[in-house]
């Protein structure tokens, strides 16, 4: 039992291993988030009718708002099943520091729900005519978006863990604050498709990760504690 | 000395002191409304653009700032109560968020009366009137978590580190919102109050605010006085006031 700077990172590394060997082993669970968001996306031009200028205006928008609810659907099971048979409970005891485990957890979260949408969107993205350039766009706005996304949802899946209606409570929770990643997302490939510049979206884009990654996990892990106390 | 401050953080000695002082803010609260309004509808002088309609912000521009200074209040209660586990200050704020979510909907509300006649749309994207919505969401957040957490301690605690989360992302989310809109400006929409405004305009709104103020403070004292007397309902004290109060 080594205690040293290796050792805590190696524990997160761990998390991550075991959490992707599990979503591994429910490889359905993955799939029906990235079908979820396929078939909302597809759900748009029936609405809202197959004039093309118009979908390519509001791809951007609803690729987007796709990915928040995908995401946010999925956030149920990041810490349930952990909750259930105790694991949790086992992680909050172990001398590693909690929110070094949370971040492990939070990234397998991101590489089974968020990288699957960022792969997929350029394939959606072409249904909906969006350019090569906006394409690019959307796809790293995406992949810096989505991280944003677990971290931020983590920490409204620690507060609900193990409550009655839990689904419908973490939205109301965690939708108002995905709110500037989704304008910031959005606006990149809005500005890119009419021919602007993306710089400031994604340097903001940006900003928004790094002080997701400093304080989310910090801030899951204590909800984390008041929620198993 | 230094300790005094300490002793009505107990809700056994807070009780008696909230119900002495909440019917004083009541009244304050009532005079200054009749004040703020007479002074506001009868004496301030008609806008010359906006007509008798621009009245409404003697309740709109009021319940406007009332409804996000609540929120850092709870914010700040709801800090108070996870850093030094005070029981008061978690009835504090959750005291605090119907009050702060009612003038949060009455804002919105005023705002649509009010953007029918002057805009010509009950409803427009304006950054203010969207800050403003997502923050009725904020609240209704934190009041569906502590009403969906039965335990009254995890509920607490829960709810407040959610104000703390809230409180953090509040400025994020009001700016971010602010640039989505001047990246959107559809149809250029601004609010040409300011600096022209009448000193007695001025005066009423400053008047209604206060009268909001004390209204808040009246309700939550009173609503405070009703959560101690239910989660301490085993206590000997509670026994007490409630045989003193039924004789």
């Amino acid at each position: 039992m080594e205690m040293s700077g290796i050792g805590l990172l190696s524990g997160t590394r761990n998390i991550l291993a075991r959490d992707l060997t599990l979503a591994g082993r429910r490889i359905t669970d993955v799939l029906t988030t990235l079908f979820f968001f396929v078939i909302v996306v597809s759900l748009f031009p029936l609405g809202v009718g197959p004039e093309m200028n118009t979908l390519r205006m509001i791809a951007p928008g609803i690729l987007w708002v796709a990915a928040l609810l995908a995401t946010m659907l999925s956030l149920g099971r990041l810490f349930t099943a952990d909750y259930i048979d105790g694991t949790l409970e086992q992680m909050l005891l172990s001398p590693q520091p909690l929110s070094l485990i949370v971040l492990g957890k939070v990234a397998a979260h991101w590489l089974v729900t968020g990288a699957p949408l960022v792969l997929m969107s350029p394939l959606l993205g072409l249904q909906f005519g969006l350019g090569g350039a906006a394409l690019g766009v959307l796809m790293l706005t995406l992949l810096i978006g989505t991280p944003v996304l677990s971290l931020v949802g983590a920490m409204g899946a620690a507060l609900t863990l193990g409550l009655r209606g839990g689904g419908a409570l973490i939205s109301l929770l965690v939708l108002p604050l995905y709110i500037p990643v989704l304008i910031f997302g959005a606006g990149a490939v809005e500005a890119v498709a009419s021919g602007l510049e993306a710089g400031a979206h994604l340097s903001l884009l940006g900003a928004l990760l790094v002080l997701a990654l400093c304080f989310g996990p910090w801030v899951t892990a204590a909800a984390l504690r008041i929620s198993l106390e | 000395m230094a300790l005094n401050w300490f002793k009505y953080s107990s809700p056994a000695s807070f009780y008696p002191l909230a119900g002495r002082l909440a019917p004083w803010f009541g009244v304050a609260a009532a005079l200054l409304t009749l004040t703020g309004l007479y002074l506001g509808f009868f004496v301030a002088p008609t806008d010359y653009k906006q007509g008798e309609a621009y009245r409404i912000i003697f309740i709109h521009v009021p319940a406007a700032w009332m409804s996000m200074f609540i929120y850092l209040v709870m914010a700040f209660y709801a800090g108070l109560g996870l850093v030094f586990n005070t029981r008061l200050s978690a009835f504090m704020a959750r005291a605090l968020a119907p009050t702060g979510a009612l003038f949060t909907f009455i804002s919105l509300w005023t705002g649509a009366l009010w953007g029918k006649p002057m805009w010509g749309a009950w409803w427009v994207w304006d950054a203010r009137l969207t800050s403003e919505l997502i923050l009725l969401f904020l609240y209704l957040g934190f009041i569906s978590l502590q009403a969906a957490i039965e335990d009254p301690r995890r509920a607490a605690r829960a709810s407040g580190l959610l104000a703390l989360i809230g409180a953090v992302n509040v400025p994020i989310i009001y700016f971010s919102v602010q640039w989505w809109n001047t990246l959107h400006q559809g149809a250029s929409i601004s609010m040409s109050q300011g600096s022209a405004m009448a000193a007695t305009m001025l005066t009423a709104m400053l008047v209604m605010t206060l009268a909001f103020w004390m209204y808040t403070i009246a309700v939550v004292l009173t609503r405070v006085r009703c959560e101690i007397l239910e989660r301490e309902r085993h206590s000997e004290w509670v026994a007490e006031v409630a045989s003193r109060e039924t004789r």
